[in-house]
């Protein structure tokens, strides 16, 4: 919106908007700064804030000691996989569902919401018996079908309220034309779609890579992603600060980059296109 | 329009994300309503029959089931309060003209892309640590004793460890209806001599209300989720236990199977009934 004000009123706004700003991004700051402090210049008091000798040595001990690669690949595969699946499948039903709508589909949209309302801690212990049973526990490929079943009502709405806007006319003229179903998902829904579709991965992404609830309570080694690393953390390694922060800031850096992008999707993917 | 043919189509598209969740939905939740019927202790004799609504009678009379529900309350009611407050204010900041108004708002969010077990334990080690901790640092500087935020006031310390993660999102949703704000509207009653306090109780807040309602609804059914900043930071002591983390105890910790399932039953239902508020709102806007 583009209203004028005074440059004095600006400067008032900008400088009480930086201040919180800062205050609210001050925790995630202060852990970046201290992964590059030694042990000890991390815990000095009083705290210092820049003048440090910074160094890589956290970085190091933390890659070498703990095999944060496996950790991080883990999470990659669990966070795309459980994303690339789900949008396999809720493509084709959030089309059929924006472009053949009928009396139930507000009915289904719905349900499918209702899905992701379910408490986890409520089937914990059945879906726990099941890996058990089926011998996926501490699985990647449990972990892929478990976030992607969770994910997947946030998917298909998303997807849903993207294509939505995709307007029918275009459709219709193509119908009129001759072309097939086939032709009409292939050569003009997918390139409209497309920048719906990548905007839905990236935030699913994101929300698969940060769940914390089935991670934590089916995996234990090998399939246990960031995650469950960073929760391994707790005393006594926590109290080891500068080694904290490092761990930390390798785990949360890639999702803070690719949160960045995502802002405007945020709202339409979790607020189930309520509010635009 | 639609002929016959893409109808039967678009239903088959549709099936495997029905069947899918459907599935979902089902097989876990009528395995916990069987569970919550019978004594099942997996390390204590197992399966040993049907019991009736015995677990059901026992979690709700049990000494722990009550303070559960008051801490479940105070930490939702709790973080609500801050966020939406707080959140209403930051997000007029925002939407007010500034420098670098794209970056503040990329620091404002930042906290939702953190993982909440880091979001946890940088808190409750870095900043909330008796003696090393930033805050202890800061009570030492005003001659103050540094407090064991997490034993001995674990649940202000949890409700400010859960707002922060919670406040980027209520500030970016109420953002984004401030922006839909008329403001030829708010100009003209501010030419009208209508003080700040009117033109933000009669016209900004019942503009917000539809996108305040839903920040509510969304975050009381995440919030009544919370589960690693729990597992992290306090591990249920300190009366930090929420409802949920007491179905989690009684399940893996206890391996009360019936107990935990029939607590499981209580939370469904707690859910559902905030879940049907969302849904008449959700649904209403699809319709239009």
């Amino acid at each position: 919106m583009a209203r004028s004000v005074s440059p004095r009123r600006k400067l008032i706004n900008t400088t009480a908007a930086w201040a919180i700003g800062l205050l609210i991004f001050f925790p995630i700051l202060w852990t970046i700064l201290t992964s590059f402090k030694t042990e000890g210049q991390a815990i000095a008091s009083p705290p210092i804030f820049l003048g440090f000798d910074w160094t890589l040595e956290n970085y190091r001990t933390v890659m070498e000691r703990s095999n944060y690669g496996r950790f991080l690949w883990n999470s990659i595969i669990i966070a795309g996989g459980s994303t690339i699946l789900g949008l396999i499948i809720a493509i084709p039903a959030a089309w059929s569902m924006a472009f053949v709508p009928s009396k139930r589909t507000k009915d289904v949209l719905l349900w499918m919401l209702s899905t992701k309302m379910l408490p986890a801690v409520g089937v914990l212990y059945p879906i726990y018996l099941l890996c058990i049973q089926l011998g996926i526990l501490d699985n990647r490929v449990a972990l892929v079908v478990i976030l992607m079943l969770i994910n997947l009502p946030i998917i298909v709405w998303m997807l849903y309220t993207y294509f939505r806007e995709i307007p029918v006319e275009i459709l219709e003229a193509a119908r009129m034309d001759g072309a097939t179903l086939k032709e009409e998902l292939l050569y003009i829904l997918t390139p409209m779609a497309i920048p719906g579709i990548a905007s839905t991965l990236l935030l699913n992404f994101i929300l698969a890579w940060n769940e914390a609830f089935w991670t934590l309570n089916l995996t234990a080694v090998n399939a246990a992603p960031l995650t469950a690393f960073i929760a391994s953390y707790s005393s006594p390694e926590g109290l080891f600060f500068a080694k904290l922060s490092a761990a930390s800031t390798m785990a949360i850096a890639p999702i803070l980059i690719l949160g960045w992008f995502s802002q405007k999707q945020l709202v339409r993917g979790l607020t189930f296109g309520a509010v635009k | 329009m639609a002929t016959k043919a893409s109808r039967s189509a678009a239903r088959l598209m549709m099936a495997p994300a029905v069947i899918l969740l459907l599935g979902w939905m089902l097989v876990p939740l009528i395995m916990t309503l069987w569970f919550s019927f019978r004594t099942y202790l997996p390390l204590r004799g197992g399966d040993k029959g049907w019991t009736g609504f015995d677990n059901y009678v026992r979690f709700v009379t049990s000494s722990s089931f009550w303070p559960a529900v008051q801490t479940t309350l105070i930490i939702v009611v709790g973080v609500l309060i801050i966020t939406v407050v707080l959140g209403i204010l930051l997000a007029m900041l925002l939407d007010q003209p500034m420098w670098g108004q794209g970056i503040v708002r990329i620091l404002v969010i930042a906290p939702f892309f953190v993982m909440p077990t880091v979001s946890a334990l940088v808190w409750k080690n870095m900043f909330m640590d008796p003696v090393n901790g930033l805050f202890a640092h800061l009570w030492r500087l005003f001659g103050a004793e540094p407090v064991s935020w997490l034993s001995d006031a674990a649940m202000p310390s949890l409700i400010m460890i859960v707002s922060w993660q919670w406040l980027p999102f209520a500030t970016l949703i109420l953002l984004t209806a401030f922006q839909s704000l008329d403001s030829e509207q708010l100009e003209a009653a501010e030419m009208d001599g209508a003080p700040f306090a009117k033109r933000f109780f009669y016209i900004v807040l019942p503009h917000l209300s539809r996108a305040i309602t839903i920040v509510i609804l969304i975050q009381t059914i995440f919030l009544l989720a919370i589960f690693a900043e729990i597992f992290v930071t306090t591990g249920g002591a300190f009366g930090t236990r929420t409802l949920s983390y007491l179905i989690f105890q009684r399940v893996l910790e206890s391996q009360n199977i019936g107990l935990g399932s029939a607590g499981g039953v209580y939370a469904i239902i707690l859910a559902n009934i905030v879940a049907i508020f969302l849904m008449r709102i959700v649904g209403k806007n699809l319709d239009h």
